[in-house]
């Protein structure tokens, strides 16, 4: 299947951050109950209940993630996560995910830089059971050696594919430009050495540290009362600690001198990623720094880069950018790929738009478009039980508040031309824009040097 | 679709949910005079809806010499019409929330939005204007072009593994037009234009080759009032009939084989020729695609066969899996793969890959995996009626593949009616040397 549109495959997930953290609308709202349940033991969650089908899905993080891992150890927190599911309690890899498998339960767990992450989604008639495995993986994980040999080649085997993957290679050279000297730069799926080093005894030190009380946030939606979800939430969460000692990470900015760095590869198409500090999620202007980005690149055919680039001059397949808000910095970064014989043009007409941006504003009409666009795409993501438990989760992580939604669009509605015109004069600088590129560029500069993979 | 990463995920997530039933999704279809099907699945879970059309056509149905051209002119469907500008489209669907996109198989082409519910009017005002009014400028048609252009070296040219699976389909199909890549050959591309876009579009693009579908928040008298509106003044015109050749028998095994420094995962993967719902292999019956879901099922996946032995038991492998898929208008495809851990050897990994083989057809499978595959399939009903645009995106690939409502509703009653002894017929008949290819991905050390 060919389509028309594609995101980089490291976009998406920004993206779709940007999406979850600023979709709502007042219509969303009428659709969507969300009730705070907070289980006898103490334990809250959200909760939009609908038993139109029997099915629940529940979708929950631990405060802290990838970005933890000592030095060393890149990846302890990633291949943590991949073994909780291999073998709990009294049953074996194969057992337990057997028993999974065979009631239709399906469970993952997952880590970003600042999160510990895990989703569950079950039919009515296994929900105790699911909930009871759930329990069992965060809190009896075997770690069994032949499991963790096993996810460990994995791991480098991932690994080894993603060194040759030009769009890994530039993501993560981005990432090490932005942030040199900060755990944000480093690889959060580690190196093959680092993933060698981590032992059991690490991990189950991980999760002691971890997965505390404090640091846990609940969504759920489906077919389940607020009584019966109570009760699961302690059944399930009541046994681990009210308090961690995990690892503190800092604050940091991203480095903004700029600057091109070249990684020579023979390929045909040069990919491209780029960035510059952004905007933090609880910043006043937040929503300006969205609108703004929305109009440069975030919209994907609506935006101006995709017209100028793409459709313009067929320069790419696709380009856009995306607002990345992480807890200890915030960065707006994009991407591109384009035959090595026009890069320097690609460049070119990406600095010129960021420029122009910056400069002269938007229109009153693009202004208008994208206030319409970001009130209105919210209730997309209301597609199905687990995008909305997702919804949830992030609004209650960013701290945004249960009634978020009900004030999302007189928010967003606030911001005036002013307001924009002032935060994409400030947000955007063209000369503080990395750029990675990946490939065989042509008429292109390199003047930095990527800091060594760890 | 087999090339082709972003796009794979979504088909994966359809795959295994293969579950599309009528009396669940409850879907109300009507024809409209100009036989234009209309297929509505209200669903009010949210205040949204997705807006579909689908046509009849794809790259198997390309002329000879002009390959991609179903796919460009999914591209320059976007460039406007005598009453919408170029790129004006999608600007009206993204001001309201919107999100349209569209895709190109071998055997349709699909166009959607997704969106707020009460602007269903607008999208198929839209989509029903494109139906007929495409206007193509030079000055939009040439870009366009370079843009497929960098598609295909984003997708293909830098990508070893698509470069293989290029090869893999053209060596499958001997005859058959699957053999040919959806995005198309890079030179053939490169003579497309606007004429041979436009004489493909009034040849295939009329409302009784096309299916309109809307999931979501809506009704059926709301749809059939709209779209009597939209689409019902479009004329019907004559189409012709989707004229595809036989693959013809094949005589023997084949081997393709990439090594390049740039291979960071080198792997093995075997693609046999398959019966579709639609379309009969050898002496395979109306049974057959059922039970090669069974077996695709309880072969594939975390605790399939494969994975069980090669990754768990026998440790020489970090990932292993199989994949089927019925709706196809002509053959389809069974495949198996195998990733070697770290450092093993990728002849030692497909050896076991094939003895795995070997000792299904051997041994045949237990009563009891079947069983367990079974029930997955059918829970998997569930999870896939929980999603607002999933159906609408199942069920055109089902109508435009040879498939009625009625069959997409027996679905289930059809899987947990399959027998052990019928997945091994079908293994039996599926796993055939002389109608695979060998699929070998290297990784050539630099020197």
């Amino acid at each position: 299947m060919m389509a028309r549109f594609r995101s980089l495959p490291q976009l998406v997930s920004t993206l779709l951050l940007g999406l979850l953290l600023c979709l709502a609308t007042p219509l969303a709202a009428r659709a969507m109950d969300i009730q705070k349940v907070v289980s006898p033991g103490g334990i809250e969650a959200w909760l939009v209940e609908d038993h139109s089908n029997p099915v629940l899905a529940v979708e929950f993080a631990f405060r802290g993630g990838s970005a933890t891992d000592p030095e060393g150890k890149e990846g302890l927190a990633g291949l943590t996560a991949a073994l909780l599911d291999e073998g709990a309690g009294e049953l074996d890899s194969t057992a337990f995910q057997e028993a999974l498998d065979n009631r239709s339960i399906r469970m993952s767990f997952n880590t970003s830089r600042d999160r510990f992450s895990g989703s569950l989604m079950t039919l009515t008639r296994n929900r105790d059971e699911a909930f009871d495995y759930l329990r069992m993986a965060l809190t009896e994980p075997r770690f069994d050696d032949s499991a963790v040999q096993r996810l460990k080649s994995q791991y480098q085997v991932m690994q080894a594919r993603r060194l040759q993957d030009p769009q890994s290679l530039a993501w993560n050279g981005l990432y090490r430009l932005l942030f040199p000297d900060h755990p944000y730069g480093r690889p959060s799926e580690g190196t093959p050495e680092s993933i060698g080093a981590v032992e059991v005894a690490d991990m189950r030190a991980f999760l002691e540290n971890q997965l505390a009380r404090e640091r846990l946030y609940i969504a759920a939606t489906g077919d389940i009362t607020p009584k019966e979800l109570g009760e699961l939430l302690d059944e399930t969460f009541g046994s681990l600690p009210e308090e961690g000692t995990a690892t503190e990470v800092p604050d940091t900015t991203p480095h903004s001198a700029g600057g091109v760095a070249v990684v020579e590869r023979e390929q045909p198409q040069s990919v491209v990623a780029f960035g510059q500090p952004g905007m933090a999620r609880d910043d006043p202007d937040f929503f300006a720094a969205y609108i703004v980005n929305y109009i440069l690149g975030g919209g994907s055919f609506a935006s101006r880069l995709n017209e100028e680039i793409r459709q313009e001059r067929g320069l790419v397949y696709s380009v856009s950018t995306g607002l990345n808000t992480m807890d200890h910095a915030a960065v707006l970064t994009g991407g591109l790929a384009t035959q090595n014989a026009r890069v320097a043009e690609s460049l070119a007409v990406l600095r010129a738009e960021w420029q122009r941006l910056a400069e002269e504003g938007p229109t009153e009409e693009e202004l208008a478009n994208a206030k319409s666009y970001v009130t209105g795409a919210f209730a997309r993501q209301l597609n199905s039980s687990d995008s909305i438990a997702s919804v949830l989760l992030s609004i209650q992580m960013d701290n945004l508040g249960i009634d978020y939604i009900d004030r999302r669009t007189e928010e967003i509605d606030a911001v005036s031309m002013e307001d924009v015109r002032r935060v994409a004069s400030a947000l955007l600088q063209p000369e503080a824009l990395s750029f990675v590129v990946v490939g065989q560029p042509e008429g292109v500069e390199s003047d930095l040097v990527l800091p060594p993979r760890e | 679709m087999r090339n082709l990463l972003a796009p794979l995920v979504f088909f994966v997530t359809l795959a295994l949910a293969p579950v599309v039933q009528a009396q669940v999704f409850e879907p109300e279809s009507f024809t409209l005079d100009n036989g234009l099907q209309v297929v509505v699945v209200p669903n009010d879970r949210a205040p949204i809806l997705t807006h579909m059309v689908w046509y009849r056509v794809g790259s198997a149905d390309e002329p000879v010499g002009q390959s991609g051209i179903a796919h460009f002119l999914e591209h320059l469907m976007f460039k406007g019409t005598d009453k919408v500008e170029p790129g004006e489209f999608s600007r009206l669907v993204a001001r309201e929330g919107g999100q349209d996109n569209a895709y190109t198989s071998y055997d349709f082409t699909a166009y959607f939005q997704t969106i707020a519910s009460d602007r269903l009017d607008m999208v198929m005002e839209l989509e029903a204007d494109r139906m007929t009014g495409l206007l193509l400028e030079e000055s939009e048609v040439n870009p366009e072009r370079d843009v497929v252009l960098e598609e295909r070296r984003s997708r293909v040219d830098n990508e070893p593994s698509s470069q293989l699976s290029e090869m893999v389909s053209a060596a499958l199909y001997l005859h058959h037009p699957y053999g040919r890549p959806i995005i198309g050959w890079e030179d053939e591309i490169r003579q497309l234009d606007a004429d041979i876009a436009l004489d493909f579009y009034e040849t295939w693009y009329a409302p009784n080759n096309a299916i309109l579908i809307v999931a979501g928040d809506t009704t059926v008298e709301e749809v059939r009032r709209l779209a009597e509106t939209h689409y019902g003044d479009i004329p019907e015109r004559a189409v012709p009939e989707r004229q595809r050749v036989e693959e013809p028998r094949q005589w023997a095994s084949r081997r393709v084989e990439l090594a390049d420094t740039q291979v960071g995962q080198p792997s093995v993967s075997i693609s046999y020729l398959a019966p579709s719902y639609n379309t009969a292999l050898g002496d395979s019956s109306d049974a057959t695609p059922y039970a090669l879901q069974v077996l695709d099922e309880l072969m594939g996946g975390r605790t399939g066969r494969l994975y069980q032995e090669l990754v768990v038991n026998q440790e020489i492998a970090a990932g292993a899996s199989a994949g089927y898929r019925a709706n196809s208008l002509d053959l389809s495809e069974f495949s198996i793969s195998v990733t070697p851990r770290k450092g093993d050897d990728l002849a030692k990994a497909e050896a076991a890959l094939r003895a795995e083989i070997t000792g299904l057809l051997e041994d045949g499978v237990s009563e009891q995996e079947v069983e367990q595959a079974r029930q997955r399939l059918m829970d998997s009903v569930a999870y896939a009626q929980d999603s607002v645009s999933g159906p609408a995106h199942f069920i055109g690939r089902a109508l435009t593949t040879g498939q009625d409502l009625k069959d997409i509703e027996a679905w289930p009653d059809r899987i947990g009616e399959v027998t052990a002894e019928e997945v091994e017929a079908a293994a039996e008949l599926v796993f055939d040397p002389n109608r695979s290819v060998t699929g070998v991905l290297k990784s050539e050390p630099t020197s």
